[in-house]
């Protein structure tokens, strides 16, 4: 389908979200370009959360349109959503494991359910184990989500998310509520998803540091490590940062334009972080 | 105004949110791994508390209306008493409200945790429709098992009606039995299975809405059990209700 290069994988344009009492977006139009990253930033209840399910066709924009892979999902059926779908990935802000469901059945379910993946059943364990591995979680299989901590039940939610390889991943902020060390495992685990499969990746995020990692770091294949980009500029040029403030994009831009912002909501944070 | 309007968008979203449970029913792919957990959930998990009350309720009719027969010179018609009333009222209604105590405030709490911790919408993101996984199998599993577990508590009424005539009103089981038998007639036993049938959906849908309807983090689950037990209680005395009306009206 529309998967030709220059189609971004995902466009925004005027999306307004509006619930009883409350604008969760107003007017947001933005662009992602295939290979990209973007950081989500704002304070709590901005909008950023609503902004990805709107992306997910989760939650339908009162107005606007929203393009994924170059399809605008608004006029989409529930049904019809669900082709869309399997080719975006998502964590959600809390993991969302299946309490009732071990590692294992969570991660193998976007391969088992979504049927636009065409996953043989004998393949299922092979691809499970491999996420799993990725994540540095190959011993986790039996157990179920309950029984792991927080920055586990992240990893396992981000194998579930890359399972089925989607060109288009979206992190709800992956280090909410985890110590600095496990937040730096799960960011060097974004970016080597990213670098490894090239993909697109949105990340929200309230830790300046995450971002920073993201724009000027790739993850070394060979060492398996995260080393800082060679071309900087260029990597950092493909790395932007979005603000949300009550539901309005109020800033779009690189790094430096970030760091060089006036704004008082928007250097906020910056500085916190620093 | 805004209450009335607040009021009848709830009832929409309800009305739809059962049409397409059940024609989900008739739709690929059907859960029956899902169904069959409900069915033992509810089914077997029910059973002690519908023995229990099928029981003792039987033996109440039992106690109360033989007071009443023995001023006409009666008392050897306690069964049929008992079994009109059972089979007709007590046997579905107090097994409805037993099943909607227990599973519709655990269908609001499973299903309404789910909502909060965005499982729900996790679902629906690796490709499979919450209403088919979750709202189909338990309203297949509770009309499946409402009506058994009432045709139980019915049988353990009449068993407790036994107790009471044999052993405190001097009856004999010939008589006891035969009473209960006579009386019970192809309309009795239609009403009787109809009802536990309707209730099953009022019961169930009731539990999934609420659960699906969740916000506002574990307070909010809390609410959405109780307004579950709450509502399907009152639907379920408000069906009884029609239903017997119905009857009644086609009887006379
Ligand atoms: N289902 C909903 N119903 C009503 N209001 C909602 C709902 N979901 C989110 N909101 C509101 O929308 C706004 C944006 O929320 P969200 O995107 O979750 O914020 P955040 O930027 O913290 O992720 C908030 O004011 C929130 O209260
Ligand atoms: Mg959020």
């Amino acid at each position: 389908m529309a998967r030709e290069n220059g189609t971004p994988p995902l466009r925004f344009e005027r999306v307004s979200v509006n619930f009883p009492g409350v604008d969760a977006l107003r007017e947001v139009s933005f662009e992602v370009p295939a290979g990209e990253t973007r950081i989500f930033f704002g304070a709590a209840g901005a909008g950023k959360t609503i902004a990805l399910k709107v992306a997910l066709g989760l939650v339908r924009p009162d107005s606007g349109s929203v393009f994924v892979f170059g399809e605008d999902i608004t006029k989409l059926k529930e049904q019809d959503l669900f082709e869309i779908r399997s080719r975006v990935g998502m964590l959600f802000q809390e993991s969302a494991l299946f309490d009732s469901l071990t590692i294992e059945e969570n991660v193998a379910y976007p391969l088992v359910n979504q049927k636009a993946i065409h996953c043989p059943p004998e393949e299922v364990a092979q691809r499970v184990r491999e996420a799993l591995e990725f994540v540095e979680l190959g011993h986790t299989l039996e157990k179920f989500p309950s029984e792991l901590s927080g920055g586990m039940r992240r990893r396992a939610a981000i194998a579930r998310a890359v399972v089925t390889n989607p060109p288009l991943i979206l992190y709800d902020s992956p280090t909410a509520g985890l110590d600095p060390v496990t937040a730096h495992t799960i960011v060097a685990l974004i970016m080597k998803q990213r670098d490894l499969r090239r993909t697109t990746t949105i990340m929200v995020t309230h830790r300046y540091q995450n971002g920073n990692l993201l724009a000027n770091y790739r993850f070394d294949a060979a060492t398996g490590t995260v080393v800082p980009a060679k071309g900087v500029a260029e990597t950092a040029s493909r790395t932007k940062f979005l603000g949300f403030r009550e539901g309005q994009l109020v800033f779009e831009g690189t790094q430096a334009e970030l760091d060089a912002s006036t704004d008082n909501y928007v250097r906020k944070f910056v500085k916190h972080n620093g | 105004m805004d209450f009335l309007k607040k009021w009848v968008l709830d009832v929409q979203e309800f009305v739809l949110l059962s049409g397409r449970a059940i024609a989900n029913v008739f739709r690929r792919p059907l859960y029956v791994d899902d169904i069959i957990v409900q069915m033992d959930l509810i089914g077997v998990g029910s059973l002690p508390i519908v023995l229990m009350t099928g029981f003792f309720s039987g033996a109440v009719m039992a106690l109360q209306m033989s007071r009443a027969l023995a001023q006409y010179g009666q008392v050897e018609r306690t069964g049929q008493v008992v079994a009109i009333t059972l089979v007709r009222e007590l046997g579905p209604v107090l097994t409805a409200l037993m099943v909607a105590g227990r599973n519709s405030s655990g269908m609001a709490s499973e299903i309404g945790s789910m909502k909060v911790t965005e499982q729900i919408d996790a679902m629906r993101a690796l490709g499979t429709d919450p209403i088919k996984k979750l709202v189909t199998p338990r309203v297949v599993a509770t009309a499946t098992v409402l009506p058994l577990l009432t045709i139980i508590a019915d049988f353990t009424g009449m068993i407790g009606g036994f107790v009471i005539s044999y052993y405190l009103l001097n009856l004999t089981p010939l008589q006891y039995w035969t009473s209960v038998w006579q009386s019970l007639e192809y309309n009795d036993v239609g009403q009787g299975l109809i009802k536990p049938f309707m209730f099953a959906f009022a019961i169930s849908l009731v539990g999934c809405f609420y659960g699906l309807r969740t916000t506002g983090g574990t307070q909010g689950v809390g609410r959405a059990t109780t307004q579950a037990v709450v509502v399907a209680s009152v639907l379920v005395f408000f069906l009884t209700f029609f239903i017997t009306k119905i009857f009644v009206g086609s009887v006379t």
